[in-house]
């Protein structure tokens, strides 16, 4: 092992100020908590927390073949994508399987700009610049050092950001240029956590005073810990634990980001899969005992082994056991009782449906 | 969350657990350092009394949001009490740790592995 230096927020100071334990997360010294991930959980579901996430890579795409390379590596339809908007998509490989998911916005009509997931960003890129070269008219950009980036999120997010900002925010799924206490940001209606809020992406010399105008308008500061129970209690994918290389977009259930009309890398190969069926199906499940499920724990059906725990976590919503796992298509029907192996030990679960929360039954 | 505290009469492990010997008997928790290094502790799973346990071998798991942990046993024994109030409160190992947060009472078979073990001192100074 080489020793690599960790990489720091331009919020690392206003992290210690706040009282973060601070771990090692894909490179960065990141903030895993500050007062307590029950804590922080809960300020999102019902107020406003402000989670750092500079650590996401950021990639630029320009010039008259954006659009057309762009449709040729993401999965989703570009073509959709009208400026101002975000849309969700999977880079994939050849074979299908996911190199990244990704939020990519359309800030005018031949500038995107793609968000990257830390871990996978140098990847990300250079398959970006290896892909571009069939494209002349597209222009690739690493943008991850020009940006530092802010979740806010819960019901009272939105007001709070637009309690400095200069016009009304961008809605749900757009994205816009604002004032931010008159500096120039831009202001996604995105998340990762369920809740309504924005996603903003700011120049890293500004993002200690929009961090500390979050504050003194009261948002909670909130670490990766909850950021994870968080997107976990709402089924979102995490990149490394739910989505690999190893395994493709309908397995994942992320068909509906999929549009293999538009003959993206990996089309072809995701079309037989969905026409097929996936050999396996990922699903949330709830523990109905105490117990908490974690990554790599078997799961079984009657002793047999028919999948793998991807993601488990406590819920703080719910107080029980979730998360969410790889089964065999014949047990992934909600309702199904399975058995996962936790470190030796047989906790029964149930599979559930998307949501996990709010708990309630919805067709997802 | 208390602040942390590290009391003069007990001794400890290198795997920061702490045991409080009264004779032959000792009381086991784990120490400020181990539960602000888990976080919240969310679950805890207790080993049966007349379970025997090994000094420097795992005896039961704490659980916080983020992960699972072993905890370690500081000297060997026989499991002669348990402290159930942990399974409806595991915060207490957050609250409490060398109180209410104990986990297990053991008689122990070698009172001379004490002897190893680190005094406060000693302890404060593995941490620094």
């Amino acid at each position: 092992m080489h020793q690599t230096t960790l990489k720091r927020t331009p919020l690392f100071e206003r992290h210690q100020a706040a009282g973060a334990k601070i771990v090692p997360f894909a490179g960065w010294e990141m903030p895993v908590q500050y007062e307590g991930i029950r804590a922080e959980h809960q300020a999102v579901r019902t107020d406003a927390g402000v989670f750092d996430v500079s650590h996401m890579g950021e990639i630029e795409t320009r010039g008259e073949e954006a659009e057309a390379f762009l449709q040729r590596i993401l999965s989703n339809d570009v073509t959709k994508l009208a400026v101002g908007g975000a849309q969700y998509s999977l880079l994939t490989k050849p074979d299908g399987g996911v190199i990244d998911d990704l939020f990519t916005y359309r800030l005018a009509p031949d500038h995107y700009l793609t968000v990257t997931n830390a871990s996978n960003h140098e990847k990300d890129l250079a398959w970006f610049i290896e892909q571009a070269r069939e494209f002349p008219g597209a222009v690739v950009r690493d943008s991850a050092e020009d940006y530092a980036m802010l979740a806010v999120q819960g019901p009272r997010a939105r007001e709070v950001v637009q309690a400095f900002a200069d016009g009304p925010l961008p809605s749900r799924m757009t994205a816009g240029r604002r004032l931010l206490a008159g500096r120039s940001v831009l202001v996604a209606g995105t998340g990762y956590t369920g809740e309504d809020g924005v996603e903003l992406l700011i120049d890293p010399a500004d993002a200690p005073a929009i961090w500390d105008e979050l504050l003194k308008r009261g948002a909670t500061p909130v670490g990766l810990g909850a950021r994870d129970t968080l997107r976990l209690e709402v089924c979102f994918h995490l990149y490394g634990n739910d989505l690999m290389e190893e395994r493709d977009p309908i397995a994942a259930g992320l068909g509906w980001a999929v549009k293999e009309d538009t003959g993206f890398i990996g089309a072809d190969v995701i079309a037989q899969t969905r026409a097929a069926g996936p050999a396996e199906k990922l699903v949330p499940f709830k523990l109905t005992e105490k117990g908490i499920a974690r990554q790599g724990n078997a799961i079984l059906s009657g002793g047999e082994e028919v999948g793998v725990v991807t993601s488990g976590t406590l819920s703080p919503s719910l107080d029980v056991g979730i998360g969410m796992g790889y089964v065999r298509p014949e047990f992934a029907a909600p309702g199904t009782a399975l058995e996962l192996d936790v470190r030796g030990k047989v906790r029964p679960a149930v599979v559930a449906t998307k949501p996990l929360y709010p708990d309630e039954e919805t067709d997802g | 969350m208390a602040d942390a505290s590290y009391p003069e009469d007990l001794l400890y492990h290198p795997e920061h657990d702490w045991a409080k010997i009264e004779g032959d008997v000792a009381t086991f928790g784990v120490t400020w350092f181990a539960q602000d290094a888990l976080g919240e502790v969310v679950y805890f799973d207790p080993p049966e009394v007349g379970t025997t346990v090994t000094k420097d071998e795992p005896y039961a798991e704490v659980e916080s949001v983020k992960a699972v942990s072993d905890v370690f046993a500081p000297l060997s024994g026989e499991i002669i009490e348990v402290n159930t109030s942990l399974g409806d409160t595991p915060e207490t190992i957050n609250s409490d740790p060398y109180g209410d947060g104990w986990m297990v009472k053991v008689k122990l078979s070698d009172v001379s592995e004490t002897d190893v073990l680190m005094d406060q001192a000693t302890y404060l100074e593995s941490l620094s």
